[in-house]
């Protein structure tokens, strides 16, 4: 061991110099992402309100255009703007992706945390999580040339890249999202909580379904939400498999285009400035304040969760 | 002359060496058209083997992408496989007073693809219209099985969606039932997979698909696309494929742009798949 260094008035002063340096560098990289988020959050925001500042653009593209009218066909003579196939696009595949998603993420996390010995969770966690670590346009590909075979194959769909395909492909992105927070949750749940439901007859089953999953109901719903929040911005995935039909339909073997999908495929075309440009930051800005409400929800829920465990 | 004088003037050399080679290796960026992404790419590499220390970078994005690039000044040279709309000039006007240059480098047949099981002998301009702004539905109205139509298309930052809307469709717009993917490849691959599907494109890229041959009217010839068809304009959706610069080329751009133009550059487009100049 390193003998301790002589306490001298100007080692110290030394120390505490170094100490501030050192503190001091950190807080700087935690305010820069900071800084960098309000920057980005700002500029979105700034350019989204274009929609509303400019003549230009409010002749163009006001809110009778983005809300009055059903269709969304901004390069045209008449340029049109309707938000209302974009928000059924987006709604649609978010629904398939979260039906398919919730189930398996929420059992799969059961499973490990209540039935599966050390060594097999050892496995299956890792496994799972690098589901996660699949780069998007991987997913996206992988349903364009294979899943979209199948989902017709099996439904008869008109459409061969439709919601469901988009949704399942995108339910297979959001899945790790939603099994790793479940995990988490279920596995703080105290183990006092199962042994007493043992100790009274209660089947392992009956243990996880009726014990532990309600006890760790506050942290699976902020999984599950966590996993929407992925889903709803999620871009990649759905420009590849949904075939980006901007049509207003109920139906999940039709075609869909979603929100993030249009500013992806749009946004490079358009000179900065122009409504269609401004138009796409609206969309941008909208996107924003719906996932960034879905992640503060979650947040609060992860919070409870934790204080109703401490609290017992 | 003594030593010290000698210095500054041997120094002053080697600066303006080291400038000129500075110069000649400032590479020249080449941005726009999806279409012409893979021509510009061969084009680029057997420039850069015949003139060492050049480097010319082409990348795609889609036509309006290269235009937006070309006004925002990223870009030397915007390739375009549609040529520059009134207000695209207005807005080059406004920062550069220029309306920009327009030189054809290569011709180009955009092609209609179908499956290739598609009974389909021909079709007008109208019908083609016709199918891509849904007012016919069913392959049953064109000659064909009794089956939905199926439109895919390109995304709207597409040269090619432009050059068809505005040809085809006399610039009204598309059904909302089109599917709109990325890339001629994607659509492509996407009408070889459905047997109802139809689809629009670069000839060069019709693998795996059926071309359709092309009537100008009722009582036209069906045409396919072919050097001597789109060359003498017989093929109804013959092009040009364009470059786009912001003043007359000078300097490395012009020498590549020249080359473009030379009997080995357009060798190059016959070989891609497109139609050269001459």
């Amino acid at each position: 061991m390193r003998p301790l260094a002589p306490r001298t008035a100007r080692h110290r002063r030394l120390q505490s110099l170094r100490e501030g340096a050192v503190e001091g560098l950190l807080r700087m990289s935690a305010l820069a992402a900071v800084v960098a988020l309000l920057l980005i959050i700002v500029f979105l925001f700034r350019e989204a309100w274009g929609v509303f500042a400019t003549p230009e653009t409010r002749a163009e593209a006001g809110l009778a255009n983005l809300f009055g009218q059903p269709r969304w066909q901004p390069v045209s003579e008449l340029p049109k703007y309707g938000l209302l196939p974009l928000f059924v696009g987006t709604a649609k595949i978010v629904l398939v992706a979260m039906l398919f998603a919730t189930p398996l993420g929420v059992l799969a996390a059961l499973f490990s945390s209540e039935f599966a010995s050390p060594r097999f969770r050892e496995v299956l966690k890792p496994a799972i999580e690098i589901l996660a670590g699949i780069p998007s346009v991987v997913l996206g590909f992988f349903a364009l040339m294979v899943l979209a075979t199948w989902v017709q194959k099996a439904t008869g769909a008109p459409f061969r890249l439709n919601a469901l395909t988009a949704g399942i492909a995108l339910g297979l992105g959001v899945l790790p999202t939603i099994f790793t927070v479940a995990e988490d949750a279920l596995r703080a749940v105290p183990r006092s909580y199962r042994e007493a439901s043992l100790g009274l007859g209660a089947t392992p089953w009956q243990t996880a379904w009726n014990v532990a999953l309600p006890a760790a109901s506050t942290g699976v719903a902020a999984g599950v939400l966590l996993g929407m929040a992925r889903a709803i911005g999620e871009t990649m995935i759905v420009l590849m498999a949904s075939g980006n039909a901007p049509i207003t339909s109920g139906s999940a073997l039709d075609s869909a285009r979603t929100f993030s999908a249009t500013i992806a495929a749009e946004l490079a075309e358009v000179v900065v400035g122009s409504p269609h440009y401004s138009v796409l930051f609206f969309l941008g800005a909208v996107l924003f304040t719906v996932t960034f409400a879905i992640n503060v929800l979650a947040g609060l829920l992860t919070e409870r969760l934790r204080r109703q465990l401490a609290g017992s | 002359m003594n030593r010290t004088a000698r210095l500054p003037s041997t120094l002053a050399a080697l600066l303006a060496l080291a400038l000129a080679t500075a110069a000649a290796a400032k590479p020249v960026s080449v941005k726009g058209s999806d279409t012409m992404v893979i021509l510009g790419q061969r084009w680029a590499e057997a420039y850069m083997n015949t003139t060492p220390g050049q480097v010319v970078m082409v990348t795609g994005g889609g036509s309006g992408t290269g235009i937006a690039a070309l006004i925002n000044g990223t870009t030397d040279i915007c390739q375009a496989s549609r040529a520059m709309r009134p207000d695209e000039k207005l807005k080059l006007r406004d920062r550069y007073q220029t309306m920009g240059v327009e030189t054809p480098v290569a011709r180009d047949g955009v092609t209609i693809y179908v499956h290739g099981s598609n009974p389909v002998p021909s079709l007008t301009i109208a019908q083609v219209r016709d199918i891509y702004m849904g007012r016919v539905t069913n392959w049953k109205q064109v000659g064909g099985r009794d089956a939905t139509i199926l439109l895919y298309g390109r995304e709207n930052s597409s040269g090619t969606y432009g050059f068809f809307k505005e040809m085809v469709l006399a610039n009204r717009d598309f059904a909302d039932r089109l599917q709109a993917l990325p890339g001629t490849s994607a659509v492509v691959n996407a009408v070889s997979k459905d047997p109802n599907g139809i689809g629009y494109g670069g000839a060069a890229y019709a693998k795996g698909v059926k071309e359709v041959p092309l009537k100008k009217d009722d009582g036209g010839a069906p045409v396919l696309p072919s050097l001597a068809s789109v060359s003498d304009g017989s093929y109804p959706l013959s092009r040009y494929l364009f470059f786009y610069t912001r003043q007359k080329p000078a300097g490395d751009v012009k020498k590549f742009v020249d080359w473009v133009l030379t009997p080995e550059g357009q060798k190059i487009v016959g070989a891609v798949g497109y139609y050269p100049l001459k």
